[in-house]
């Protein structure tokens, strides 16, 4: 009966069953999407976060060079090139068909002259280097400090490297991810993907002073991975670059002293707070790049926390004197010379890195701290 | 003229006794009420007469790629009917084949052509706005120098209009460089009346294209409402008054007016709202998709937002100071044109009224012979300006944008537009109401001393009211900012906003710099080059940043202060100085005491404390955008030190005075 007022069998079925479904289903989703709510603290005492690009490394002549030559003798493409061929060829470090990201500074609105920035001309070189090398995609890429767009053009990156045949990327808000790197203050942090997600990555920081850090370049240059606000990692500026260098192990550190900046670090800003000392350093371990660097402009390695910190952690050694290094000389004459740096023992390596980082400087010659 | 009819009504304004449309002879177009249930038995029965038409241009199609037999092709005749396709829909929709009513004589062609072309010209130059818009920013690339500058003018439209002009010359008794372009559209106008409002205008544009979009649904595109919403009213002669406010005004020394102009609203609307709107969209809808985590939608987004922010999106996200308000005013501009099309055209746009005036003197225009109209409306239905096409009145120039839709639509032989035209049937010149004039004038002269007597301007100036560099002295500034929000659009770093009520109502919507959000990036001067007016001047960067072997001084915008209890070294024996690590001048304004200083536990901690040079402190603000005391800086900038000033100093020697 159709408009009987009591339901069917059938229908009183259907009816407290679709009822019992819904009721089933929202029970489901409750028990899915539950929140329990509270209050959790994250910590960081979890394994720290590497991203290490050294791989393999096929045995060479040397694991550090100084290159520099006397003033007006050379070209910043030269002394690369004469530095990564007492290293072993960019061969050693580069494979066929390698997706490999350099990371020059370009953190500043600066020109070239002002040594803010990593030197185009020396980062041109490296392109053409990686290039030769057989890489398949080159990227040169940075986060800046000021607007990426002014930073890229005005320090000249942009063209030399373009023209060289690389890929530049500007930052971007989504080539940011949120990751936790684990590191002693650096936990949770937006990363710059760009850099970390590659075959090889050639660290090319410039030296310079840093009024905080007293001197800055391989270490601090992994500042340009992390996003976000990064001024709060200046209250502890020696153990976050401790931490970023932890976790960004480069391919290859090659340390930019064509033209050094001596005083009002990082940024400068007049060319009279710069000299020329035509000095490249190439080396697969960043820390002995930033011990021996620190010495073009007078700063003992001792000074830098960062530099314990590092050797501590086993990212690398301060002691330069163990990776074989070897030094190549370009002088007025025309001579080239590449040779072994021999040290004596009871000599202090860092008067030694001093020595040999100023003996191609004319006067006025900074002093050892 | 005629002779059977009774003579045309010289109306002033209004319409002659109008018949309802329904009368007219439209059967096909408006079929009468019984049309909706026919609509619904056309799925069963074949298609009724008036739309037999359509199917079987849609059948042969289909069976052109069908390949079906010819004898199948009536039979599917009916089923197709039921559906056209969309692109039949959409063709139907944009270009509608209605059987011309009345007696059916056909448009002349070159009006029907320069219909169509006016339709190519608003889109054209829509275009050119959006795209001149979108490029009034700076990205950089690899064959640029150390050198930026905008390319072209990117500020083209303003520095074509003839308000903007006009008011800053009275304000300020000069046509500021570029402002001479709007000469252009004068000369334009002379020639053919209000035809930037018609084809050029991007605002205008927009509302006839909103218009379109949103018509009242009750009288939707073609009936009595809309015949009675494009009737000429005298709500249109607000306009003209307010153009007299503003232009008083002026004379009086404030570009207010800005607020009203239809391309400083369009950049300001579109350039600080809608925009970042769409990127913001864009970006967290993209966001939500790549949160999954899965790696070929993270691929995916990530290459999607590669070509975006390569093509049209800006790399970061853009925020601007209380836009909310810019994009509540557009929205309600807009949504106007639901009850009457144009509204903002008609009723208040002060550069329309500008060029009404103009257009007393332009050699082109309309002749109508009242004797051939039959009323059918069909020109008001299509009208744009409100200006009272039809027969038995007077066509009014000054208020028609030259859309050419009238004469298209006309079926008998009524409108003509033609060079220097018989001036009886039309009215040239705006019909105001001298007391109405006078009370404008009145308010133009009393707007002033209202807004400046208010503290905001002399005697309590707000600390925070930071300008662009290169802006001139606050009450020259104030002759000319028109609010095109131009600089803002293109900072680098997002550090000029629209202020609120911060200055006072006089200082709505003029740029300050909010440190917080952005900086003013030392060597970048792209807002005074985007600036029309001149309220920012044109500097370059050894200007702005001094020189001192060539003894020019930089340019100030304001000066830092620590607040030493918030600030780390100071007051939480903590290292920090990002500050003086950003300050870009050199030597730098923020110099430091190094010293030890006692922490809780008995130790000493080695800290550097800032302090500010005031000398050399240009105000820039990135020391105040890099303080990690993230909600309230412990070192921010006032205004006071400004270049600009010779009243806002602290120093008793300053550059200022020594300047001329």
């Amino acid at each position: 009966m159709a408009d009987s007022p009591r339901p069917s069998r059938r229908e009183l079925l259907t009816r407290s069953g679709s009822a019992l479904a819904v009721l089933g289903a929202s029970a489901l989703v409750a028990r899915r999407f539950y929140d329990q709510g509270g209050w959790q603290s994250r910590s960081s005492s979890g394994r720290r976060e590497v991203r290490d690009f050294r791989g393999q490394l096929a045995p060479g002549p040397s694991d550090f060079v100084v290159a520099h030559a006397e003033p007006d003798t050379s070209t910043p493409t030269q002394l690369v090139q004469r530095a990564l061929a007492a290293l072993g060829g960019m061969q050693r470090f580069i494979a066929r068909g390698d997706r490999v990201v350099i990371k020059p500074n370009i953190g500043w609105d600066r020109t070239a002259i002002q040594a803010a920035n990593t030197n185009p001309e020396l980062v041109a070189a490296v392109v053409a280097l990686v290039k030769e090398a057989g890489a398949s995609d080159v990227v040169v890429t940075d986060a800046s400090c000021n607007d990426p767009g002014r930073c890229f053009q005005r320090s000249g990156i942009w063209t030399r490297a373009h023209r060289a045949g690389a890929r530049v990327v500007l930052p971007a808000d989504h080539r940011f991810r949120t990751m936790r790197l684990r590191g002693e203050i650096l936990d949770e942090w937006p990363v710059y993907r760009t850099l970390v997600e590659a075959d090889k990555v050639i660290n090319l920081p410039v030296a310079k002073h840093h009024n905080l850090a007293k001197y800055t370049a391989a270490m601090k240059n992994w500042y340009g991975v992390l996003g976000g606000r990064r001024n709060r990692l200046h209250q502890s500026i020696d153990v976050s670059i401790a931490d970023l260098a932890t976790f960004m192990r480069p391919t290859l550190t090659i340390v930019d002293g064509i033209r050094v900046l001596l005083r009002n670090g990082p940024q400068g800003g007049n060319v009279d707070d710069t000299r020329r000392m035509d000095t490249v350093i190439a080396t697969t371990d960043q820390v002995a790049a930033d011990a021996f660097g620190c010495t073009l402009i007078g700063q003992r390695p001792e000074n830098l926390p960062y530099l314990r910190m590092a050797q501590e952690r086993g990212i690398g050694t301060a002691d330069w004197r163990t990776l074989r290094p070897r030094e190549h000389a370009m002088y007025r004459d025309g001579r080239e010379s590449t040779h072994d740096l021999a040290i004596p023992a009871h000599m202090d390596p860092a008067e030694a890195a001093f020595l040999i980082a100023q003996s191609m400087v004319d006067a006025p010659r900074v002093v050892l701290a | 003229m005629s002779t059977s009819l009774p003579r045309p009504i010289p109306w002033l304004g209004a319409i002659g006794p109008v018949r309802p449309l329904d009368d007219t002879a439209d059967p096909p177009a408006k079929p009468p009420r019984a049309s909706t249930p026919k609509r619904t038995s056309a799925v069963a029965a074949p298609a009724p007469e008036g739309r037999a038409k359509l199917p079987t241009i849609v059948a042969a199609s289909a069976d052109a790629s069908a390949a079906a037999s010819p004898a199948a092709a009536p039979a599917k005749t009916p089923t197709k009917s039921s559906s056209p396709s969309l692109f039949t829909k959409l063709k139907d929709k944009l270009f509608p084949k209605k059987k011309r009513p009345g007696s059916g004589i056909p448009a002349r062609k070159i009006i029907v052509w320069l219909r169509n072309a006016r339709r190519v010209s608003q889109a054209g130059f829509f275009g050119l706005f959006t795209f001149l818009l979108v490029r009034t920013e700076f990205r950089g690339g690899f064959s640029g120098g150390a050198t930026i500058r905008m390319p072209y003018p990117v500020e083209g439209f303003l520095l074509a209009d003839p308000f903007v002009a006009l008011m800053t010359l009275l304000s300020t008794h000069t046509v500021y460089r570029a402002l001479w372009w709007s000469v252009g559209l004068v000369a334009l106008t002379l020639l053919f009346g209000r035809v930037f409002c018609g084809w050029i205008c991007p605002f205008g544009t927009l509302h006839h294209f909103f218009a379109w979009l949103v018509p009242n649904p009750k009288g939707a595109t073609t009936g009595g409402r809309r015949v009675e919403a494009n009737k000429t009213r005298p709500y249109q002669n607000l306009k003209y008054y307010l153009l007299l406010v503003f232009l008083v005004a002026a004379a009086c020394g404030s570009a207010i007016g800005g607020l009203f102009d239809p391309i400083c609203i369009a950049v300001r609307s579109i350039g600080l709202g809608v925009l970042p709107f769409f990127n913001y969209i864009t970006g967290r809808g993209l966001d939500s998709v790549s949160a999954g985590n899965l790696r070929i939608l993270q691929q995916a987004t990530d290459s999607t937002r590669d070509v975006l922010v390569a093509t049209v999106l800006q790399p970061k996200q853009y925020f601007f100071h209380q836009t909310w308000v810019i994009g509540a005013l557009l929205f309600a501009v807009i949504l106007a044109n639901r009850w009457i099309p144009r509204f903002w055209c008609r009723a208040l746009c002060p550069l329309g009224a500008t060029l009404g005036v103009i257009a007393k003197h332009a050699v082109f225009g309309m002749e109508k012979d009242h004797s051939k109209c039959t009323d059918c409306n069909l020109c008001i239905v299509h009208c744009q300006g409100a200006d009272s096409p039809q027969g038995g009145v007077k066509w009014r120039q000054d208020e028609c944008h030259m859309c050419m839709n009238c004469e298209t639509a006309c079926p008998e032989d009524v409108i003509k537009f033609r060079f220097l035209p018989n001036r009886t049937s039309a009215r040239t010149a705006p019909q105001l109401d001298r007391r109405k004039t006078l009370v404008s004038a009145l308010a133009g002269v009393c707007a002033l001393p209202i807004l400046r007597t208010s503290d905001t301007l002399d005697a309590n100036y707000y600390d925070r009211l930071i300008r662009p560099p290169g802006s001139v002295a606050e009450r020259d500034f104030l002759e000319r900012c028109i609010r095109c929000a131009e600089c803002m659009k293109v900072c680098p770093n997002n550090a000029l906003h629209p202020a609120f009520l911060e200055s006072g109502i006089e200082g709505l919507w003029t740029p300050i710099l909010i440190p917080r959000i952005g900086y003013c990036e030392p060597t970048c001067v792209l807002c005074g080059q985007v600036c029309p007016t001149g309220a920012i001047q044109k500097i370059s960067e050894e200007q702005k940043l001094g020189n001192r072997q060539r003894n020019i001084p930089h340019i100030s915008i304001g000066t830092a202060f620590y607040d030493q209890g918030r600030c780390l070294p100071w007051s939480m024996a903590t290292p920090c100085i990002v500050c003086e690590e950003f300050c870009p001048t050199s030597p730098k304004a923020i110099w430091v005491e190094e010293l030890d200083v006692p922490g809780r536990d008995g130790t000493t901690v080695h800290v550097q404390r800032p302090h500010v040079d005031p000398k050399l402190c240009i105000g820039c603000g990135a020391c105040e955008k890099v303080c990690p005391v993230q909600d309230r800086p412990a070192v921010y900038v006032t205004s006071v030190g400004e270049s600009r000033s010779r009243t806002n100093v602290i120093l008793l020697e300053t550059e200022n005075y020594n300047r001329t």
